[in-house]
């Protein structure tokens, strides 16, 4: 690939101008579904050039290459906001193509809040090298000064308004072969005519009247369909296999087995479904899961291989034994799922060698990667395309379905679809890993902070490639560590105590395989800090909003707060007011400051919690959330939205349940999610900096939800809830003690 | 096989126990409807079969006979059903969407049995419906809107 770049380039100097003619047309109109061309690269995908990000057609449209997809999340909308704004042309001259490892640049995997924030920005600054190419271009063939020039509509002219030139005219279909250029100036904010406006969504109408093309609904022609016949246990062995059992199976065209992997392929979906269940297949036994009603006590015994000291101010281990008053306490969240409700699914197709993908993989290239290793074929023969499928909220099981596929498609030599089910997905998708904490702290006579120190227990690893599962059950080439997320993110605390000590003992094992989901770390970390926290203003004897920016030394974490103070009407805790009665409502704060150096969020939640059934009903949230410069604030309103009312799930409903041998949790009955009539009313409140940067908004609003709903169950009934997810029995088991 | 999907007559070759759900899918290459769960414990293959909402997961082909089976593909032409899909477009409910299909079919049935819906009903009748993104609130705002321009027009 670099060498047929590099011969392209010198061709472009030879040629002596800023664009040569270079037509992207047949390439894009069958980018969704092209053959790899024979191994050449057809356009720039490299960081540092502005054609990997954009090009301009001869009837002005401008087509968008995001490394970053959109998972649902609105971001396709709001990456053309930031185009169309920057390059100064309609909206509708707009497209996008994403996740396309022939075609975009490697911008990363979409995680971690960081689509709009990176990657938005990258692009951002491609269009505004691209705007002042365009204006250099336009004052040499009229020999003016660019300083005489502008842009609008999608055209150069002059100030005085005496010429104008469209962009398809200067340059359409043709390269820029420009470097990024991380000083082109860009425009001035009160420019903006998308950026900042509640922008329709521009996928809504395909998803509400039913057209739009899921990954889940694609085909490519010849296709087949398969489905995996997952093991008995997690790592039991493939013993053998009766292939007599589905011969009466209409139209089955194989039984694939590959070490333990195993799998059915048929020319009808529900031909693959009826396979799959019927299989006669004998599998060793195997138990290698720890007993889950012991599952803290085998966090805590685990091994651990490193300690990372996250924050160490003072002298903690001094100060603590010399405080007026300690507190300590354990807190532990559950193992989760990522509960997408379309189970993965993945196209591929071998052709000539090469393999192409088709996945809702939130990372194709490194999921080309994988697939290469895999296969052991060289990474320039596999091309992962995105297609968007039913929300991706972290690494689930898309990658893992792209690669049952791959296999698949190169044993049959045919296109073949994967579809998990709804049991492969709960049951071997790769999970949130299980979060214990330690935390302790002292208070002076004045109830004033003295010291902190806490102690998570988490797997080692940071977000890096989850292995695949069928490369473990085929015994393919697959990465051995674990990746987790970088869930280590937000154990350090955006207080100013003068003695904080904040440690992550990085385990050398977790139980089910794991990585990260919405929030990863960040969700655990902040539920216990905030909800401790929440332990020691009430033994201070102090409003927790006032306890909180007392030790804030950050301008806009306290005006957040402030604003949230008056946003949620606080007036106190509640708890002085109540009188008897088996429902008894509460109030709970919470802030984060993400990774403590972004997005501000706090929120306020108010329960009802029912003395003697133990069921806790979140009634509001109030959120204020400041993310910097707000590209679509209703999309920003529908992430906080999605945030909260998923992660309400989260809290008081959900946990990965596990025998010896497999995952127990396998259907919606055995892992419940929230349902209407659970749901609390969100208000929310955003604080707008049109000429700051925008920060992530996918995540950062889940962090303060557990400790918010803790804190006002607390201020309710009284009891510290520090096991999430708060599950009734807990509740009574809480009161009962007290 | 003959079946009656939104007013036409299609005739394809399946085994009588295959669910609707793949009939339409893979067979009649109308994916508007969803595959979520296979057990009827989501929603998301909401379809109506003489305007009664069903979950065509678990709903055999061969008892459909003489049935109409209406989908998210002709809810535009439905009375009911393009109030529920324009509230929804203006209220941006769709996230990720996948759930939406089954959501609009459930609440266009509601509307029809029920046309001022109050949140005790919304909860009753949506509450096999669930959506991983967070989008209830903006469905049960969406589900007020599109029965009060029902109310409205009729």
């Amino acid at each position: 690939m670099a060498n047929a770049r590099l011969s392209r380039r010198d061709f472009l100097k030879t040629s002596g101008s800023l664009v040569v003619a270079f037509s992207f047309g047949p390439l894009l109109e069958t980018a969704g579904r092209a053959a790899m061309a024979d191994g050449a690269a057809l356009k720039a995908v490299s960081l540092d050039q502005v054609d990997s990000f954009l090009s301009i057609g001869v009837d002005g449209t401008v087509t968008c290459y995001s490394g970053k997809v959109d998972l649902g999340t609105g971001v396709r909308t709001a990456l053309t906001q930031i185009v169309a704004d920057e390059l100064t042309v309609a909206l509708d001259k707009v497209r996008l193509i994403e996740g396309d490892t022939l075609l975009t640049p490697d911008q990363g995997p979409t995680y971690g809040s960081l689509a709009i924030q990176v990657g938005g920005m990258q692009i951002r600054q491609a269009a505004a090298t691209a705007r002042a190419a365009l204006m250099s271009e336009a004052a040499k063939r009229w020999q003016v000064a660019p300083g005489e020039l502008t842009t609008a509509d999608g055209a150069v002219r002059t100030k005085s308004g005496a010429r104008r030139i469209s962009f398809g005219e200067l340059v359409g279909g043709k390269e820029f072969s420009l470097s990024l250029d991380t000083g082109a100036p860009l425009l001035d904010p009160a420019q903006y005519r998308f950026v900042g406006r509640s922008i329709s969504r521009l996928d809504i109408p395909g998803k509400v009247s039913g057209e739009f093309t899921y990954m889940q609904d694609f085909r490519v022609p010849g296709m087949l369909h398969a489905r995996v016949v997952r093991p008995l246990a997690i790592g039991a062995q493939l013993a053998s296999v009766d292939e007599s059992s589905v011969s009466g199976i209409p139209g089955l065209v194989k039984v694939v087995r590959d070490g333990n992997f195993l799998a059915v392929v048929a020319r009808t979906e529900w031909g693959a479904i009826r396979a799959a269940q019927q299989l006669k297949a004998s599998w060793s036994d195997w138990s290698g899961l720890p007993d889950e009603s012991r599952l803290w006590e085998h966090v805590r015994a685990t091994r651990i291989v490193k300690n990372d000291i996250t924050s160490n101010v003072g002298r903690t281990e001094q100060a603590l034994p010399r405080a007026a008053k300690r507190l300590s306490a354990t807190y532990d969240f559950a193992i989760h799922t990522h509960g997408s409700i379309g189970p993965s699914c993945a196209v591929a197709e071998f052709r000539d060698g090469k393999l192409t993908s088709w996945s809702a993989s939130q990372a194709t290239h490194n999921l080309r990667k994988q697939l290469a290793s895999m296969l052991s074929l060289p990474e320039d023969q596999v091309r992962a395309i995105y297609v968007e499928g039913a929300g991706c909220y972290g690494r689930n099981g898309h990658e893992d379905a792209a690669a049952d596929a791959a296999l698949l498609a190169r044993a049959v030599g045919q296109p073949v679809r994967v579809q998990w089910m709804r049991a492969d997905e709960h049951g071997w998708d790769p999970k949130g890993p299980p979060t214990l904490i330690d935390l302790e702290a002292g208070l002076d006579t004045a109830g004033r902070v003295v010291a902190w120190h806490s102690q998570f227990y988490v797997p080692a690893g940071a977000a890096g490639t989850v292995p695949l599962v069928t490369a473990q059950l085929a015994s393919l080439p697959h990465e051995t560590g674990m990746s987790p997320g970088n869930i280590i993110n937000d154990t350090a605390l955006p207080y100013a105590f003068p003695n904080v000590l904040t440690v992550a003992h990085r385990l050398a094992d977790t139980p089910l395989r794991p990585s990260w989901i919405r929030t990863p770390g960040r969700m655990q970390n902040t539920f216990a800090n905030e909800a401790f926290l929440d332990e020691l203003a009430i033994a201070a004897k102090t409003d927790p909003f006032e306890f909180r920016v007392r030790y804030l030394d950050d301008p806009r974490g306290i005006e957040l707060l402030k604003r949230l103070q008056a946003f949620a009407k606080w007036q106190g805790r509640t708890s002085s007011k109540h009188s008897g009665g088996d429902t008894v409502t509460g109030r709970g704060v919470a802030y984060v400051k993400y990774e403590l150096y972004r997005t501000y969020v706090g929120a306020v939640a108010t329960v009802e919690v029912n003395r003697t059934t133990g069921a806790i009903r979140v009634k509001h949230f109030a959120v204020v959330q400041d993310c910097g410069q707000i590209i679509n604030p209703d999309g920003v309103k529908n992430q906080i939205e999605g945030n909260v009312l998923q992660t309400v799930s989260r809290t008081l409903k959900e946990q990965v349940t596990f025998d010896r041998s497999r995952v127990t949790s396998v259907d919606w009955a055995s892992y419940p999610i929230l349902t209407f009539p659970e749901i609390p009313d969100v208000d929310i409140a955003l604080i707008d900096r049109p000429t700051e940067k925008p920060w992530g908004a996918g995540e950062p609003s889940a962090a303060v939800v557990p400790a918010a709903i803790s804190n006002a169950v607390c201020d309710a009934v009284g009891v510290r809830l520090r096991s999430v997810p708060f599950l009734p029995q807990k509740v009574l088991a809480a009161l009962k003690s007290v | 096989m003959e079946l009656d999907v939104n007013g036409q007559m299609r005739t394809f070759d399946a085994q009588p126990e295959m669910p609707l759900l793949w009939v339409l899918r893979d067979l009649l290459r109308m994916t508007g409807t969803k595959f979520g769960c296979g057990m009827a414990l989501c929603g998301a293959c909401t379809v109506h079969v003489d305007g009664q909402p069903v979950r065509s997961c678990i709903t055999r082909v061969s008892t459909l006979a003489g049935k109409k089976v209406t989908t998210i593909e002709a809810m535009a032409e439905d009375s009911i059903g393009k109030r529920v899909q324009a509230a929804w477009l203006e209220l941006g409910v769709p996230q990720c969407g996948y759930c939406q299909a089954g959501q609009i079919m459930s609440a266009t049935s509601l509307i029809r049995q029920n046309p001022r819906p109050q949140d005790a009903d919304i909860d009753k009748a949506m509450s096999g419906n669930i959506c991983r993104c967070g989008t209830y609130p903006r469905i049960r705002a969406a589900i007020k809107r599109a029965a009060d321009n029902a109310g409205s027009a009729g």
